[in-house]
């Protein structure tokens, strides 16, 4: 891996030595009293009475919880955006995410329809790397496909530590992809160990919607949840999950907003489905009625996609199916404009720029709206903030865990805490915070990254550009592992039976007469499945029976009798 | 005048007809009662009626009297590759009678391309010359454009037509984008007609039958195989979100698997209009056929979507049935020839789609649901019959036992066994070689078959005469479906937002916009949003459907606090 050099000879020295003493380590499968101790950025030791070097920088946890720090899964800093740039750029956004107590985050490239993937990808790792506070990962964003993305894709997972890639069903004429080159990029990454993230909401649907929303005259920021209703995204999770399983490839869904979506993807967990789910910061601790303020700036300050439910039980329902598991991991989707950026939509909501803020309230947010309400754990709240996300992206256990051997990525959290929103205090560079005002127990006391005191005593030490890119490596075994499974039990089998002899009607393959210059789409596509267009020949020989035939990602279909799928395991 | 009239006058007929001592079974209640019929209508219903002198007494010992059988779907002349099935409107129907089913709703086909009208007159014509009960037509829509919709609002408005199917599968052939779903229903609910939803989703079936002729399976098991069920429980999915969104109600025929039962019912009961139809094949049948080792059989079994493999289908199918999640049976009667399905013997792509049904529907449902308590003689009534004429607007001329309705009046014997075989079903003259059902054995059966007051079924002789049935015109907005329709119309009525608005510095406009388009192979970039030149609507407002009076179609969705669907009750 090309990552291997930031690894290893960075201009970093990792000299530091750190004792934390007295916490209660806590990870997402049980708690424990210990003492930690750090060299070089990595934990070295866990236990009691340890053994250390004279003269370590003590930290006295005094039974305070120490958890792995946080991974945001997902953030766009320092995003492109028709010629400006979100305002917060890795250095404020990753220094944002460390005083919420997220040590990782995970960028998403953004490559323009028609660019490279790889060029995209330099770009950002160029950008990040001058600037992150914190260690980093990518993912990819698929904006168009033909071959030679897929030779890109295929560089990007064997050369460039990439695993994760999404792929977008909205945005009709941009980004959107038909039902038949998802299925092909499905097939594509399931085959190479990569993550198919999917944006998910009916593109199509929306821009009839957003059509008629301004024809009714409405222009403002409530046509923007008007024009997607929550359906449109459950619609899509649900094709998404159908395409997903007949590649058998595993699914991550990005940003979950609405309660129907969730209740997709639990469904589809429940019948085997190997899915993730992604809420986010705003949809666990927000609601869309904002998009009816008469303050239009402050309106505008929510307009993500898919958009927040104007259901204001969402947050609740969302935070409990992630305690339950059905859902599986929090990003942020961080992705900041300034108010004047967002006025680029004044006059027409379709051109408002997409994106909130989160990546700093995210881990607080989780433990007030889950963690004090009792839904969920301190070991759950570790699963879902941290480890489930390594996990995903093969990063487990150097991320998302504290054991001897990870990276010294470690938070001192307090419980008690309580701190108010307000976009005066918060270290993004956006004028709104979608959380203004909301109160939240629980706080960071401490963050230490790469080994590194950086926040303490209420002082943040963020150092920009000491972020590394840390490699994902494809076929993640949280994902793969019942994926490789299924394709090992996949063989279809022809049914040996002798060849048909009787008559055959007399037919003609130009349906019904109809010229074929009135074929619907194309000139010249017959109006009938043309074999000549679909990569097949009937001149083939028959496979002979006894060759079992295994072609990757295939399920068997069980002869009469059986199920009829098996990566359904109901 | 409908023109269907122009042909009602013959048939009528002076035959007095006295049912007596029958226990009258309609879908709301059963009663002793004897029922009196003159010139093909129900003139009295009632004990110890007073008659005139000489008419023919049926006597009924006890038995049930019901309303004879009405299926939604039949396709008698849809023609593959210049060959019409096997059965016609005249064997159809003899078919029919000999089951109980007294009239038949049978889909126009055109060939994308052709008229719908002179399809429709077509289709008109033949049955006109050949239908021995009374029939309707449902017209498919084989493609979307301007023409079509003059032809549909022509079809409304004076040809009595009030059903069309759309094709989510066929890609290329019949198969419809969203957007042009989302038009057509949009459309269709302006006219208060019944969109009829084939739903598979044709991109994935495209690229799973790719592959699996690829591998070398060319045989009928590469049908189920490459239309796995869940490809269809997403397609219905995706038309239940697209009726939602437009408000109108969607139709789902041929309901052939658990999953996509089941997503019917939980948009039921989620507040959705949507009806499910599962058919005789779906009921009685299931997919483990495809393996067989005569390829004659296995072929005589596809249809789409394809029976399940799971053979716990047809109980689960019955029990929606049951309960009301499901309403209507249809057969999807079209019979092909050994010979005919022999065209794809190399290729399952290829093979004919159809299967029967017609004669034994009726049957099959008694046996499966009602002999076996899972449904009462009322609901049976409701699922044969009742709930077809209430979804298509025949009520109650058909549908009831009542006076003044049509004279379609089946004897039913719960008791009567039989055991279906090609060989003794009716219309052995011609028809196909294998029944799908054969050597199952059935409970309940016709005794005795008026059609339009006529004996045309006695003690197992059929008097059927060729050229009899009328064409029955339907009127739109029918009740049964467009009631609920009607009052979300009712949108919230509020003043016109007139706050102060934020008022933003003008911002330079970052967007150059780019002729280029995604696909296009022009380096040009195109801009890094939406691009409003590539997608169908425009900021002015103007809409190709300007013209179109404002539609009725939707509701406005509640502020903030309210519910973000106003077509969900739930």
């Amino acid at each position: 891996f090309s990552g291997h050099a930031d690894l290893l000879g960075g201009p970093y020295s990792y000299s530091d030595r750190l004792l934390i003493k007295g916490g209660r380590i806590v990870n997402d499968d049980q708690s424990f009293h210990a003492d930690i101790y750090m060299e070089d950025g990595l934990i070295k030791q866990i236990g009691d009475n340890l053994i250390v070097p004279g003269g370590v920088k003590t930290i006295e946890a005094n039974g305070k919880m120490v958890i792995p720090g946080g991974i945001d899964i997902h953030t766009h800093f320092q995003m492109p955006y028709r010629g400006t740039t979100t305002v917060d750029d890795f250095a404020q956004g990753s220094k944002a995410a460390l005083a919420g107590g997220t040590t990782m985050i995970v960028d998403h490239v953004m490559p323009e329809p028609g660019a490279s993937l790889i060029e995209a990808h330099d770009q950002w790792r160029q950008w990040a790397d001058e600037k992150a506070c914190c260690d980093y990962s990518l993912h990819v964003d698929i904006t168009h496909w033909n071959d030679s993305v897929k030779q890109e894709v295929d560089n990007l997972i064997k050369e460039k530590g990439v695993n994760s890639f999404q792929v977008y069903m909205a945005y009709k004429d941009y980004y959107q992809m038909s039902n038949s080159e998802l299925y092909e990029v499905f097939t594509f990454l399931a085959e190479r160990g990569g993550i198919a993230q999917v944006h998910a909401e009916n593109g199509e649907i929306i821009a009839e919607e957003q059509a008629r929303m301004l024809q009714m005259g409405i222009t403002g920021p409530e046509g923007h949840v008007l024009s997607r209703p929550e359906e449109l995204e459950a619609e899509a999770v649900f094709r998404a999950i159908t395409i997903a399983s007949q590649t058998n490839c595993p699914l991550y869904v990005t940003r979950v907003m609405s309660k129907s979506a969730a209740d997709i993807i639990s469904q589809a967990r429940k019948k085997g489905n190997v899915v993730f789910g992604e809420p986010i910061t705003a949809s666990l601790g927000t609601d869309g009625t904002h998009y009816w303020s008469k303050n239009w700036a402050k309106a505008a300050s929510f307009v993500t996609s898919p958009p927040l439910s104007p259901d204001p039980t969402t947050p609740d329902y969302l935070n409990t199916l992630l305690s339950s598991g059905d859902l599986s991991v929090t990003g942020s989707a961080h992705c900041t404009f300034s108010v004047a950026q967002k006025a680029i939509g004044k006059d027409d909501f379709t051109q408002i720029p997409e994106g909130v803020n989160g990546v700093e309230e995210r881990m607080a947010l989780i433990w007030d709206k889950a963690v004090t309400t009792g839904k969920m754990d301190e070991n759950m709240f570790v699963a879902v903030t941290s480890t489930n996300a390594a996990k995903i992206l093969n990063l487990y256990p150097r991320k998302g865990r504290i054991a001897v051997g990870s990276d010294a990525d470690l938070v001192i959290w307090d419980t008690d805490a309580i701190r108010t929103i307000t976009a005066k205090t918060h270290n993004s560079a956006a004028e709104y915070n979608i959380f203004e005002g909301v109160e939240l127990r629980g706080a960071p006391l401490v963050v230490i990254c790469q080994g590194k005191i950086v926040l303490e005593d209420g002082n943040l030490h963020a150092t920009s550009g000491v972020g590394r890119f840390i490699p994902c490596s494809p076929f993640p075994d949280f994902a793969y592992k019942r994926i490789k499974a299924r394709k090992q039990l996949a063989v279809l089998r022809a049914v040996p039976r002798g060849m048909y002899d009787g008559p055959v009607s007399e037919f003609s393959m130009s349906r019904g007469g109809t010229p074929s210059a009135s074929a619907r789409t194309s000139p010249t596509k017959q109006p009938v499945r043309n074999l000549h267009q679909s990569g097949f020949s009937l001149a083939g020989p028959p496979t002979p029976d006894d060759i079992p035939i295994r072609p990757a990602g295939r399920r068997i279909v069980v002869p009469p009798g059986g199920r009829s799928n098996i990566t359904s395991l109901s | 005048n409908m023109s269907g009239s122009k042909n009602s006058i013959p048939h009528l007929t002076s035959e007095r007809l006295l049912i007596k001592g029958g226990r009258v079974v309609n879908d709301d209640q059963s009663f002793y009662a004897d029922v009196y019929i003159e010139d093909g209508l129900i003139k009295q219903v009632g004990e110890n009626l007073v008659v005139p002198g000489g008419v023919k007494v049926i006597e009924a010992n006890g038995r049930m009297v019901i309303p004879g059988g009405i299926d939604v779907n039949t396709c008698l002349m849809k023609s593959y590759l210049g060959t019409q099935p096997v059965d016609d409107f005249f064997q159809g129907t003899k078919a029919a009678l000999a089951g109980g089913t007294t009239m038949i709703i049978d889909h126009v086909a055109p060939q994308p391309g052709d008229s719908l009208l002179e399809a429709f007159e077509r289709w008109q014509e033949a049955a006109d010359k050949k239908a021995c009960c009374d029939y309707s037509l449902h017209v498919d829509i084989p493609q979307w454009n301007e023409n079509v919709k003059d032809e549909l609002e022509l079809l409304v408005q004076d040809k009595g037509i009030n059903s069309f199917q759309v094709y989510m599968a066929y890609k290329d052939v019949y198969q419809m984008t969203d957007s042009e779903l989302y038009e057509a229903f949009s459309f269709l609910k302006l006219l208060g007609a019944v969109v009829l939803v084939h739903a598979e989703n044709g991109d994935l079936i495209a690229q799973e039958q790719r592959k699996i002729l690829g591998m070398g399976i060319t045989g009928p098991e590469g049908h189920p195989l490459s239309r796995p069920e869940e490809v269809e429980a997403e397609a219905v999915f995706r038309a239940i979100t697209l009726g939602n969104r437009v408000n109108c109600p969607v139709y789902i025929t041929k309901v052939m698997s658990k999953s996509a039962a089941d997503t019917i019912t939980q948009a039921r009961r989620k507040g959705s209009v949507v009806f499910g139809e599962p058919i005789t094949a779906s009921l009685a049948t299931d997919g483990s056929h495809y393996w067989s080792k005569n390829w004659a059989k296995a072929a005589a079994y596809v249809t789409s979507p394809p029976l399940s493999p799971d053979q716990t289908t047809p109980d689960h199918l019955h029990t929606l049935l049951a309960c009301g999640d499901l309403q209507v049976v249809g057969s999807s009667h079209c019979a092909y020839s050994t010979s005919q399905k022999a065209i794809g013997k190399d290729d399952f792509t290829l093979i004919p789609e159809g299967i029967n049904g017609v004669e034994e529907r009726m049957g099959f449902v008694w046996d499966k649901a009602v002999a076996m308590g899972k449904m009462d003689e009322n609901q049976f009534v409701a699922v044969t019959s009742t709930n077809a004429a209430k979804i298509f607007n025949l009520y109650p001329r058909k549908g009831r036992i009542a006076v003044g309705s049509d004279a379609d009046i089946v004897i039913w014997d719960p008791d009567s066994v039989k055991t279906i075989t090609a060989k003794l079903h009716l219309n052995v003259f011609k028809a196909a070689e294998y029944n799908i059902f054969e050597g199952l054995e059935s409970r309940g059966g016709p005794v005795l078959v008026l059609s339009q007051g006529q004996v045309v079924y006695e003690e197992g002789k059929l008097h059927a005469q060729q050229g009899t049935g009328r064409f029955i015109p339907r009127k739109p907005f029918p009740d049964y479906a467009y009631q609920r329709v009607k009052f979300r119309n009712q949108g919230v009525t509020r003043g016109i937002y007139d706050g102060p608005v934020y008022d933003v510095a003008p911002i330079p406009k970052y967007i150059t916009p780019s002729p280029s388009a995604k696909t296009s192979p022009t380096s040009h970039q195109p801009p890094p949003i939406r691009n409003l030149h590539q997608s169908n609507f425009s900021l002015s407002g103007a809409q190709i459907d300007d013209n179109i009076p404002r539609r009725s179609g939707h509701r406005i969705v509640a502020p903030p606090g309210g519910r973000s669907n106003i077509t969900s009750l739930g």
